[in-house]
């Protein structure tokens, strides 16, 4: 055992026998109430490394796929691999070395982006992770056993199952012996603890110090306006005013828009995780919806899109139905969209 | 921005240097000044004064002065105009800002605090910089619940109102993310202070110490290692902490700054954990459980692990090392004229109490003590100001901070020959900033 859990586990012994340093008012004890069984089961949803929290269940790949090209693939691509929202889950580089050894060697290789099945060690991780928090714009909405067929599918475009396989409680365990990173991670550091220690220390001198004062990177010129004109970021009257960045003809040539955008209906019903105003991200960009409808009275069809959701005016990707979303917001998104300027 | 001459009336006036083009300056320390560039110096210098002269020359009255200005001749706004008080006006440019490009959805972003504008050790709390994994969500605390479980002899639930009514305490810490600096690791990658290190603040929290909570659950001390805090956001998003921090200085808070928590933070209850990185600090908190195993949440198994040269992961990754950084000057700002400036910035540590600031004008070479401005708080952002004086060269400006455990802060080079360039996490790094001769400040690295 190394030292540092050596460390630890005498720290644990010695909390194990003190108690509290503060003195506990009794009557605090009228605050608060005992969680039912039920609250506790409603909430206590997380599962361990070792499985413990995991409920019963099983699902196959193949029912996995379904789910994902339904509910996934918008963000994540029909495989796994899109990286235009999200960074890819799987692929990159694993070889079968990797599964053998549980060290997925290409994370030395700067030129391999580093995917979710080459990185975690641990399957309750993303049965967690999915079961928490997915899909991105109706978290909670899967059952148990979409869970699971959803972390068989992944599972089976990384290679670790068959596409035959089906997931349960009962053979997780060995599929997490399958891991392909399942001996990468490691606590052996000083960041864990307070009283760790630190594995780089700078040094202390003074004065004439041997440093190396050559300039080796600086933004470039070009680069130098990509967050903006850096003279608006701070105060213009202060003892450090900023550096003009943008060109100076830019502001007088932009025109005042007068087809105000929704913005809060936009960013408050989820819709800016999937669109932005130029450009494709998971759907069409405004702009392009705007062009397309342009002068055709559109209001009351776009009106029935957001709500309702669709698929192939845009290519294969399923927008969800945005039912949650009150009438004035959709009103004034439907409006905007529609509108001839 | 748009009444740029009023400025140029008052004290911020570019030095004569700044209008000569940096190629005659190299042209002249190239070949010394003859009588060519003497000329093209002297036109630059004739420009400069046409600039400057606009209007208040020495020995002419300011007009802001001797003319009564507007605001000295009208009946002034009611009280309660604005029932919740607004930054005037004039302050429109220090707000929060995203790094275009960073992420791909606003969701899952981070909008940055604008540190190079700001004084002394508490963040605002409308400028706290923003870092969502799904989106902000405004919780009814009427219907907010807390729960403890796990290895405790009771579950427990407690509204609000019951928090509310416990003993409270309110403690300054400061917060970085833990991926604070994280573009910098392999080249100068942003412009300013505000992207560099703009995920930092430094807050009043008040709230209930986590240790009496836990004792009201009756906490198994004898099995209890870990705790996992959760929250109840579409993210419910989880993390591992120590049993060591949880018993120590956890706050459950529900106020920041002498109001309660903003939404952004985490409306109506976050789990501050003092020194250690900001997404252990739990928001919207709904829930602690009570383990004898770490949990291998997704922000502690897919992201927030540290990759090393050799291919292995740090997990756990928790602690924040001590890190310092000039505000001001920082990138993208400009010194307009020779003399004395008060160089001014922020120095913390995850591990306790600031006990040394240094700064360097050549990169490195030579360290001089700055000055600790007000309370050195454990485990929060201490200010710190430095008298300098700029004589036109250019210069290479460092800090350096020593914490009360005597680590000090290392070098770009010393860290990344350790850890490499690719572990996205805790770097706390020397930062360097060039003043060029021309008084524009820009972020450089060395070595």
């Amino acid at each position: 055992m190394c030292s540092l859990a050596k460390t630890l586990l005498a720290g644990m012994a010695l909390l194990s026998t003190v108690t509290f340093a503060s003195s506990y008012p009794e009557a605090l004890n009228q605050l608060g109430r005992v969680a039912t069984d039920a609250e506790v089961a409603a909430w206590d949803i997380d599962v361990r490394p070792d499985f413990k929290g995991l409920p019963v269940g099983s699902g196959s790949v193949e029912d996995g796929e379904a789910i994902w090209l339904d509910k996934c693939a918008v963000c994540h691509g029909d495989f796994g691999d899109s990286n235009e929202v999200f960074s890819p889950l799987v692929l990159g580089s694993i070889t079968p070395e990797d599964m053998e050894s549980g060290r997925v060697a290409a994370l030395t290789d700067a030129a391999v982006v580093r995917t979710t099945l080459m990185k975690v060690a641990t399957l309750s991780t993303i049965w967690d992770y999915i079961n928490r928090a997915m899909p991105w714009n109706a978290p909670k909405s899967l059952e148990v056993d979409e869970v699971y067929a959803l972390t068989a599918y992944l599972l089976h475009l990384g290679y670790i199952v068959e596409y035959d396989f089906v997931l349960s409680n009962e053979n997780i365990n060995d599929v997490q012996a399958q891991m392909p990173n399942r001996n990468g991670m490691t606590t052996d550091h000083g960041l864990w603890s307070v009283s760790g220690t630190p594995d780089v220390v700078g040094s202390g001198c003074t004065s004439d110090c041997k440093v190396d004062t050559t300039v080796t990177s600086f933004i470039p010129a070009y680069a130098m306006n990509a967050h903006g004109n850096l003279k608006d970021q701070v105060r213009d009257y202060g003892p450090f005013p900023g550096i003009q960045t943008a060109p100076e003809s830019d502001a007088a040539e932009v025109a005042a828009p007068t087809n105000v955008i929704p913005e809060q209906a936009l960013i408050s019903n989820g819709c800016t995780g999937c669109h932005k105003q130029e450009g494709q991200l998971v759907g069409p960009s405004f702009n392009d919806i705007m062009a397309r409808y342009k002068g055709q009275d559109a209001f009351e069809y776009l009106k029935g899109k957001v709500k309702n959701g669709g698929s192939g005016v845009w290519g294969s990707m399923a927008m969800p139905p945005m039912s949650q979303i009150d009438d004035s917001a959709l009103q004034a998104i439907a409006e905007w969209l529609a509108a001839d300027n | 921005m748009s009444d740029s001459s009023e400025h140029t009336q008052g004290h911020v006036r570019p030095a004569p240097e700044s209008f000569i083009k940096p190629d005659l300056v190299a042209s002249i320390s190239a070949h010394g000044i003859d009588d060519e560039r003497r000329g093209l110096l002297k036109g630059a210098f004739a420009s400069a004064l046409v600039a400057m002269t606009g209007k208040a020359v020495a020995g002419e009255s300011d007009p802001n002065i001797v003319n009564v200005p507007e605001w000295s001749k009208i009946l002034g706004k009611s009280v309660a105009t604005n029932p919740y008080g607004l930054p005037s006006k004039y302050e429109a440019n220090i707000i929060r800002r995203q790094s275009p490009g960073l992420t791909q959805t606003d969701q899952a972003s981070v909008a940055f605090t604008p540190l190079q504008s700001m004084f002394g050790m508490i963040t605002p709390s409308g400028l706290h910089f923003e870092r969502h994994h799904q989106g902000w969500v405004d919780i009814d605390p009427s219907r907010h619940r807390f729960m403890i479980n796990g290895l405790v002899k009771t579950p427990m639930v407690f509204t609000m109102e019951e928090l509310m009514r416990m003993p409270s305490v309110s403690r300054m810490h400061f917060l970085e993310c833990g991926a604070n600096t994280a573009l910098e690791w392999g080249n100068s990658a942003v412009p300013t202070v505000q992207y560099t290190h703009g995920m930092l603040s430094g807050s009043e929290w008040t709230g209930v110490p986590l240790s009496l909570l836990l004792e009201r659950a009756g906490i198994d001390l004898a099995k209890a290692k870990y705790i996992l805090a959760e929250g109840a956001d579409g993210s419910s998003m989880t993390r591992t902490i120590n049993i060591e921090n949880a018993l120590d200085d956890c706050i459950v808070a529900y106020g920041q700054n002498g109001e309660m928590i903003r939404p952004e933070q985490g409306y109506p209850l976050r789990l501050v954990v003092p020194g250690v990185q900001g997404v252990s600090w739990v928001k919207w908190l709904r829930r602690i459980e009570v383990g004898d195993q770490p949990y291998a949440a997704k922000d502690e198994a897919s992201h927030y692990v540290d990759l090393m040269p050799d291919g292995m992961q740090r997990q756990y990754t928790a602690i924040q090392e001590a890190k310092s950084v000039i505000t001001s000057p920082s990138g993208g700002q400009k010194l307009m004229n020779q003399g004395y400036y008060c160089v001014t910035g922020l120095a913390w540590s995850g591990r306790g109490v600031v006990k040394k600031v240094e700064v360097s004008a050549d990169g490195g070479r030579n360290w001089h003590e700055a000055r600790i401005e007000g309370p050195a708080l454990p485990k929060m952002i201490t200010r710190f100001n430095f008298d300098w004086v700029w004589k036109g060269e250019e210069a290479l400006l460092q800090s350096r901070v020593t914490d009360s455990t005597g680590y000090v802060q290392p070098q770009r080079t010393e860290l990344i020959a350790v850890r490499g360039t690719r572990s996205i996490y805790h770097n706390n790094a020397i930062q360097t900033w060039r003043v060029n001769q021309s008084g524009e400040v820009e972020n450089v690295q060395l070595g």
